[in-house]
């Protein structure tokens, strides 16, 4: 448990000094820092965890299993990774004028504190602890949107703010109603009744009609976070009108944590209904998502919009794919949720460079990026290539996963999932295409980029895609066992 | 229906403060003038923690007192005070702003109370609480509040809907099961007071970037303007390379 | 039998009563006033040597007038009285009571209205027309909100009577009931509404901008006149028992014995003067509200007898 400490005081402790130092010129390198101890305490944490079993903190406040710790690991990789590339880029920013001092001091402050709510979300035990920390790492990212001041990214922070207080409000609905069915059932004196483990252990004794209508407060509200339509509208805003590392960190992050929140509960309500009620709900909504989203790519003119779209998109999918439930989709979900935040977050890495690089995010200002500097060209390809599901990458290996799943409980949807596919894949290369490959504006110079985020994640992402490591694997089924409660292997 | 005249005075007063808070949420949907609105607010907070008080009064759990105190802490003093100051800060103390429709508006909000009323049936039906009546009330008022901020579009008015939705759900962890874990409540008293922080630092910025605070102004993002020239390079420095 | 014959002549004493009373309520209500707006007051008995005036005059009737106009102020009269016969006074259980729910007090509320509405037409005069129309923009917001309160109430009961109303009242005790209350607020505001007093009407002027029933019986004089002022001291006296003796009936009388009945009498002159003193302090701190206000004052009350309802519904049951 030590670890888990390690893994969550870094960022905070980051977070208090940074809004101190945070205008300073090493304040970058300080930033990276406290993202490499946690990242160093979390994977310790990890390998731990994967031999020890799952653990719990000495005031039961804490509670790692094979599922989240993954997630925790994950989580301080890509912010280790997007810290490394936000030193640079955000120096050129303050280069460029846009960012002053104070918002520096702001914005390394708050990205520590972002990485440790979201952190926070995913080791604690309690459910309310669950809601106060998801609540927190919006109302710390809320301020990095607006960072620029322009009125299009306060509009943006704005819409981010209130439609994520609104929906997550929801949530704390519901987990009042959890916590009511449970006090029912365990009895009112008990100071423990909102952990998760003991929740778990109880579920089967819990109330259905009250747990079921919990679940629809949940599912609205977290499902405003994870971006769910038609409760997406904040996330093309606030992912657009940003700075590019926060773009990554919301888009590899934060949607996962929501996710997280909600298959934990959607683990309570389907050990208490025994029907299927949360899936089917789960599958419409992230059906609904994957399609429409899609849809909405074909029809963006900003790079960093259209990026959040095909979000959506995959956040959409892999709650279809929760939704779906069964060893199989379950472990295409995980892998899905892996491989997607590495990939989007360093398609988003490469974006912030593209846009520097043309001055703008409008997709028919970037024209010709390949031949200013073939790095970032490649990389936004290579990016693209690999979210939009082509083999080898490791998207294509989990969303095969995902059809094959599909295929055997409900032949029919696999329609609407092929279908949604090549939508999405049309809709992010007609864009694509002139961007990378166009001709370059006259004056266009290359910049001085630091690709090494982008690679690793890209090199992660074709491994996961080529061949899945054995101790990855067992991890995975580990979660799978956890959440389905059979082995996909 | 004899029962509520058996569920003693104590309980009595519990109900009776549960529908004076619901009252509250009506007052604000057709207050439309600034101040008052705020007023009203800090009422529903007073009213609220009258209420909490006297289920803990009631039920003998002696932590509710501390949320009481907390909820006059934060929802009676600190937000209504903070959002007065801003208002008189940026001299919107006089600002009435049209509400199309009001008494359709009031009708909505009755609508949603029997709404509430039917999804709380199946918890009220399970709950052993002489207080359980007033679980749909706390559902209505955080329904009311959303409908506050749908059919507002002044931030204000847009904020104070929002924090009514907060005083909603505390009152629904209130009366349902006699509130939630201390540690929880904390957590979500501090969100709720940073997120008043933060609404107040949003008051000037955009003031300063729309000189209004008409939520009405803020379409420069949606999908149908997103063709219009100059989006997406508001941003951009004048000079672009070092 | 013996029984039967005292019920009902206490009956018609408690309507003579009743109808004798109104001018001193509303002669009460105009000196209370004048003392806090520091006036010199009239002597609460110059209501009645108006109404006498009235009455010894003969009444002028316009050429044009039909027999609507003509028969509308005894048609008036009717309906109040009729209605003061059904309302608890001094004792409960009485049975003209039994007769006579809730539901029948308002139509004949609704009866006087449309007869006073029609006369108002009835001769062509503007002022009528304009009367009458005001009157009845008012009448359809203000019946809604009286019948929302006056269901909350019959719902708590399960009887529309009031008899049984006030009976249960008086069984149960004292409860807090968040539907009363809402129920009491909306029923004081269509009260003020419905027998034109301030803020939505003035009884006091004739100012042709903003008065409602004063326009419509512009025409009137002599003996019609009388009765239809009679007929509207009656109403604001119906409205005020009705507050005071459902809300809180404390005091009425049960039985049919000499002391009772004079603690019920004590009761409910003193309940009518508190109420009356609270009609004047909001009268005297309330102005005038514009005509186009109204509708909203009035939606008010009934949003106040709906959440009475629903409270109800909500909140007490189960």
């Amino acid at each position: 448990m030590t670890l888990l400490g390690i893994t969550l005081v870094a960022p905070l402790a980051g977070c208090l000094l940074l809004a101190f130092l945070g205008h300073r010129k090493a304040a970058g390198w300080l930033n990276i820092g406290a993202s490499g101890v946690s990242f160093g305490a979390s994977a310790a944490l990890a390998l731990d965890v994967f031999t020890g079993g799952p653990q719990l903190s000495a005031g039961k406040y804490f509670y790692i299993d094979a599922f989240n710790v993954y997630l925790v690991a994950l989580t301080a990789f890509v912010g280790l990774t997007t810290a490394i590339f936000s030193r640079p880029y955000m120096r050129h920013e303050v280069e460029r004028g846009r960012v002053t001092d104070r918002r520096m001091r702001l914005y390394h402050s708050m990205y520590q504190g972002f990485l440790f709510t979201m952190l926070l979300a995913l080791s604690t035990n309690n459910l309310g602890i669950l809601w106060v920390a998801m609540e927190a790492a919006t109302l710390s990212t809320v301020l990095l949107v607006s960072l620029y001041r322009t009125p299009e990214s306060i509009e943006a922070a704005w819409k981010y703010f209130v439609l994520c207080g609104v929906g997550i409000a929801q949530a704390l609905f519901g987990t009042v109603l959890v916590y009511f069915a449970a006090e029912q059932h365990l009895g009112g004196e008990r100071e423990d009744t909102l952990l998760w483990t003991v929740l778990h252990g109880a579920a089967a004794n819990l109330d259905p009609a009250v747990l079921s209508l919990a679940f629809v407060f949940l599912l609205v509200g977290y499902g405003t976070k994870v971006g769910l339509v038609p409760l997406h509208n904040w996330l093309p805003d606030a992912h657009s009108e940003g700075p590019t590392p926060m773009s990554a960190v919301l888009s590899g992050l934060l949607l996962n944590v929501a996710l997280y929140a909600l298959v934990r509960l959607k683990m309570l309500v389907d050990a208490s209904l025994h029907t299927s009620l949360a899936g089917y709900l789960m599958m419409g909504f992230g059906l609904v998502s994957f399609m429409v989203a899609g849809l909405f790519l074909h029809r963006q003119h900003d790079i960093k919009r259209m990026f959040s779209y095909s979000s959506i998109e995959h956040m959409g999918l892999m709650t279809y794919a929760f939704g779906l439930g069964g060893p199989l989709a379950t472990f295409g979900a995980l892998l899905h949720m892996t491989v997607h935040s590495l990939t989007k977050s360093a398609i988003f890495i490469t974006v912030g460079y593209a846009s520097q690089l043309a001055g703008t995010q409008r997709i028919d200002r970037i024209r010709g990026i390949i031949r200013t500097q073939p790095a970032i060209g490649w990389s936004l390809l290579i990016g693209t290539i690999a979210i939009a599901g082509f083999p080898p990458f490791g998207v294509f290996t989990s969303e095969f996963l995902l059809i094959t799943a599909t295929m055997k409980a409900w032949p029919w949807l696999a329609v609407p999932l092929l279908i949604g596919f090549g939508v999405a894949f049309a809709g992010l290369f007609r864009h694509l295409q002139p961007m990378v490959f166009g001709e370059p504006p006259a004056g266009q110079k290359p910049l001085h980029a630091n690709m090494l985020p982008v690679m690793v994640h890209l090199v992660l992402v074709l491994w996961l895609g080529l061949s899945i490591p054995a101790f990855l694997a067992r991890w995975f089924e580990q979660a799978t066992v956890l959440i389905s409660g059979a082995s996909p292997l | 229906m004899t029962q509520f005249a058996q569920i003693g005075v104590f309980n009595q007063a519990i109900v009776l403060f549960a529908a004076l808070v619901l009252f509250t949420s009506f007052i604000m949907l057709a207050q439309t003038r600034m101040l008052p609105l705020i007023f009203s607010f800090a009422w529903q907070g007073a009213l609220l923690a009258v209420a909490t008080a006297l289920v803990a009064f009631v039920s003998g759990h002696s932590h509710l007192y501390v949320s009481a105190l907390m909820t006059v802490a934060l929802k009676v003093v600190a937000i209504p005070w903070l959002l007065y100051r801003l208002t008189l800060q940026l001299k919107i103390q006089f600002d009435a702003e049209p509400v199309r429709h009001p008494s359709l508006l009031l009708l909505g909000g009755a609508g949603l109370v029997i709404f509430s009323y039917s999804v709380a049936l199946p918890v009220v039906h399970r709950s052993g609480l002489a207080t359980r009546n007033t679980i749909a009330v706390s559902v209505a008022v955080i329904l009311i509040g959303m409908l506050l901020m749908i059919a507002r579009k002044k931030a204000l008015a847009q904020v104070i809907g929002f924090m009514s939705i907060e005083n909603g759900l505390f009152f629904s962890a209130v009366v349902s099961t006699y509130g939630m874990p201390l540690v929880v409540e904390l957590g979500v008293a501090f969100d709720v007071l940073v997120a008043a922080i933060l609404f107040g630092v949003f008051f000037l910025h955009m003031r300063e970037s729309f000189d209004s605070l008409d939520v009405d102004r803020l379409t420069r993002l949606s999908e149908a303007r997103d063709s219009l020239p100059g989006h997406g390079e508001a941003g951009e420095a004048p000079e672009s390379h070092p | 039998m013996d029984h039967y014959l005292t019920a009902w002549l206490l009956a018609a004493a408690q309507t003579a009563l009743f109808v004798a009373a109104a001018p001193l309520l509303a002669g009460w209500v105009k000196r209370v006033k004048c003392h806090m707006q520091n006036r010199a007051a009239p002597p609460v008995a110059q209501v009645y040597r108006d109404l006498a005036k009235l009455f010894r005059k003969q009444p002028v009737i316009a050429e044009n007038a039909s027999w609507v106009f003509r028969a509308t102020p005894y048609i008036v009269f009717g309906a109040m009285l009729l209605s003061a016969a059904a309302i608890p006074l001094v004792a409960v259980d009485l049975p003209t009571g039994a007769i006579a729910d809730v539901i029948v007090l308002v139509g004949f509320a609704a009866l006087a209205r449309f007869f006073t509405a029609l006369a108002g037409l009835d001769i062509g005069t503007a002022f009528g027309g304009m009367g009458s129309s005001r009157e009845m923009t008012v009448a359809a917001l203000a019946e809604p909100a009286m019948l929302m309160a006056v269901f909350t109430l019959s719902m708590t009961a399960n009887s529309t009577n009031l008899s049984a109303v006030i009976n249960f009242n008086l069984d149960a005790g004292l409860v807090l009931r968040p539907s009363f209350l809402f129920a009491l607020s909306g029923f004081a505001m269509v009260a003020v509404a419905e027998t034109g007093r301030i803020p939505v009407d003035n009884p006091a002027t004739h100012l042709e901008l903003t008065m409602i029933h004063e326009a419509m019986i512009l025409e009137y004089s002599g003996r019609h006149l009388g009765l239809i002022e009679w007929a509207n001291q009656i109403k604001l006296m119906i409205y005020a028992v009705l507050m005071a003796n459902v809300f809180w009936p404390w005091g009425i009388a049960r039985e049919f014995t000499a002391p009772a009945l004079a603690l019920g009498a004590v009761a409910i002159a003193a309940k009518l003067a508190l109420l009356a003193v609270a009609l004047v302090v909001w009268e005297t701190v309330m102005a005038k509200m514009r005509l186009f206000r109204v509708p909203q004052f009035l939606g008010f009350a009934l949003l106040l007898s709906l959440l009475g309802m629903l409270t109800h519904v909500v909140l007490e049951t189960g």
